[in-house]
């Protein structure tokens, strides 16, 4: 049985909760020197990741790209293995080999993130054309930021796509920022959807601040690609509310300009409009919100127990 | 030459390599051509020759001039089941996919984890055939050997040619698969549908007891013919060894082969720096120094872009007389 439209809304805004506490969680980690290397953080962009992939079928392939996290949790992938990949524990879902740039659930069909800007393009497009020549009716969700769209894979890819209709809905979170450049100095093309008529492609831009405008719009994407009718370039006006990865100083904008994005917060808005429009009490809406901080809490816990991965992990596995 | 298992017929190199690409896709729907004029023009140099009439644009997939992505596509379709072969019209192009070469095809199995298997085929033509220019001349294995995740194989015969590009398409594996404009008009015999070759495999091209000359790809030819030469003037006796795989190496035939002559000469048409043949030459020198008389020498192409000029072309790649003269050196010694 379908479920009502009211508990889906509320388990996109407990998925975007939870994408949330992970990433703050995460931060706090970094801070206290607990995880090596680098993370880039999706908090502000959830509306996005939760917004489209709640729209697709849970069967709809995903790549995504360095930027994850969101897309990941978004997909219902279980934080503990999501933290535990991030901690190079076994029990993470590459066992430590991927870390957060490179992680796979192919029992949740996400086909993996890219730490390659735009690398990830391509194999999308190729997991599409994989599609469409055995006939299937699922479609692929690429995911990427406005930097990507700068590289050349992006328009080979499109221009593929388009000619041979690929089942692909290219989804470029515009974040208006690739690391420190803002979008306006490094695109000579704004918005970026309107790329799409280059390739004969249907593009459209959407306010990816709101969760059901996201959703909205996704669907009907979604629903023009599995039709056959080619693919779609969706472009999502979103901003990262914390800086390209951990250490940044965020020097290239005013915090004034924070300010004004923070005041569009994707979460903030969705919970006044389940309040307002669909009487959802605020008691209700704070009880997911604890119960998804004590599962970040527990899933921490759990990876944190898991133990690390030994020299046969390292070493083996080059070749299939 | 070793004895080939039921030869059925006589052809070309390339015509070899379209036997083998028109059996695998008669014998799997999974396999599909990706490539720049790969259909009714039949490739650039011929080698697809025939299929697209055969199996249609549903199995020949033309793709515009966009190497990178063109190569990540087939990485995606591979994940997702498909075999696919991309035809790269020269292997200077390999240039334009080697993000996709290197960031997905080598890493995807490894940095998943497992999840995801990559069984794709990179073919490409490499080396100088005379006047093509610093372009589309190059043999540029040196960039690929050090890619892990990839195997990359360069047939010397049609034999070996037909029967591992099969295995190539077969190999659950990212293959890249190094043809050579110069040895795609050879003849030679060539096996059935049935016959495939392992990958990994080095093969002993010529049996010999005094030296042993290490080739792939056209250089196989070239040392062959230096063996014949010193054959007739009753000087030494060289053993052949193709290196048909470059990645993973066949050590064990090389080192046995080392074993039994003590000498070393490694031909080959890339750049002389960081290549095959230093790698070759290092893992000897590490594990063979107690029977070697001589130092392992080599001859390769300059450490140059190949020039348009035939002339300057045979200046800067090995040919015969500097082989022989390595043979000399290293007799002396």
């Amino acid at each position: 049985m379908e479920p009502k439209p009211i508990d889906l809304l509320l388990d996109c805004f407990r998925k975007m909760l939870l994408i949330r506490r992970f990433e703050e969680t995460l931060s706090d980690l970094f801070e206290r020197g607990a995880l090596g290397g680098t993370s880039h953080f999706c908090i502000g962009q959830e509306a996005c990741a939760v917004g489209v992939i709640s729209a697709a079928a849970d069967t709809d392939y995903i790549v995504s790209n360095h930027r994850g996290h969101g897309h990941l949790l978004a997909r219902g992938l279980d934080p503990v293995r999501v933290f535990g990949e991030l901690m190079g524990r076994t029990i993470g879902y590459c066992g430590g080999r991927g870390g957060s740039q490179h992680m796979c659930a192919m029992d949740h069909s996400f086909l993996g993130t890219n730490g390659i800007t735009g690398g990830g393009i391509p194999v999308a497009t190729g997991a599409a054309f994989a599609l469409k020549y055995r006939k299937e009716s699922r479609l692929v969700l690429a995911f990427f930021g406005d930097g990507a769209a700068n590289q050349g894979t992006f328009h080979e890819s499109l221009n593929i796509a388009s000619l041979w209709k690929l089942p692909v809905l290219y989804v470029c979170e515009n974040n208006r920022y690739g690391m420190s450049v803002p979008v306006s100095a490094s695109t000579s093309c704004l918005p970026i959807a309107k790329r799409a008529a280059a390739y004969s492609m249907r593009g459209v831009t959407a306010d990816g601040m709101d969760l059901l405008a996201v959703r909205r719009v996704a669907a009907e994407c979604i629903a023009h690609v599995r039709s056959g009718a080619g693919p779609v370039l969706l472009e999502l006006e979103t901003y990262r509310f914390c800086g390209h990865s951990k250490n940044d100083p965020r020097v290239y904008r005013s915090r004034e300009e924070e300010a004004r994005w923070a005041e569009r917060d994707c979460i903030v808005l969705l919970g006044k409009r389940l309040r307002e429009e669909f009487g959802i009490s605020p008691d209700r809406l704070e009880s997911i919100r604890t119960e998804v901080d004590a599962e970040v809490e527990q899933a921490v816990a759990e990876a944190q127990a898991a133990p690390s991965g030994d020299d046969r992990c390292a070493l083996g596995g080059v070749y299939a | 030459m070793p004895e080939l298992p039921d030869p059925t017929h006589e052809t070309y190199y390339s015509a070899a390599v379209n036997e083998a690409l028109d059996e695998e896709l008669a014998r799997d729907p999974a396999v599909v051509l990706l490539g720049e004029d790969i259909g009714v023009y039949g490739g650039a140099f011929g080698v697809t020759r025939g299929l697209f009439q055969k199996y249609g644009p549903e199995r020949l997939w033309e793709t515009p001039i966009s190497e990178n992505s063109v190569v990540g596509m087939a990485v995606g379709a591979a994940t997702l089941g498909l075999r696919p072969v991309v035809e790269i019209m020269f292997m200077d192009f390999i240039a334009l996919t080697l993000d996709q070469i290197l960031n997905s095809a080598g890493k995807l199995h490894y940095m998943y984890n497992g999840q995801v298997t990559v069984p794709m085929v990179l073919r490409t033509p490499g080396g100088a055939k005379g006047g093509y220019g610093p372009s589309h001349s190059q043999m540029l294995t040196n960039l690929l050997v050090g890619i892990p995740g990839i195997k990359v194989v360069a047939p010397a015969t049609p034999a070996a040619a037909k029967a591992l590009l099969k295995s190539a398409i077969r190999d659950p594996n990212p293959v890249v698969f190094i043809e050579n404009k110069r040895l795609y008009p050879r003849r030679g015999p060539v096996s059935g549908p049935d016959f495939v070759q392992p990958l990994e495999c080095a093969e002993i091209a010529a049996p010999g007891s005094d030296l042993t000359l290490i080739a792939y790809s056209a250089m196989v030819p070239l040392a062959l013919e230096v063996k014949k030469g010193f054959a007739a003037e009753g000087g030494a006796d060289i053993e052949v060894v193709d290196l048909v795989s470059l990645q993973p190496l066949d050590t064990d035939t090389v080192f046995e082969s080392v074993r039994r002559t003590g000498r070393v000469l490694i031909v080959e048409e890339a750049c002389r720096t960081g290549g095959v043949g230093a790698e070759v030459a290092a893992r000897i020198a590490a594990e063979c120094l107690d029977v070697l008389e001589a130092p392992v020498l080599r001859v390769a192409a300059a450490d140059t872009p190949i020039p348009s000029s035939m002339d300057l072309e045979k200046i800067v790649l090995p040919g015969i007389p500097d082989i022989v003269r390595g043979v000399h050196e290293l007799m002396a010694w």
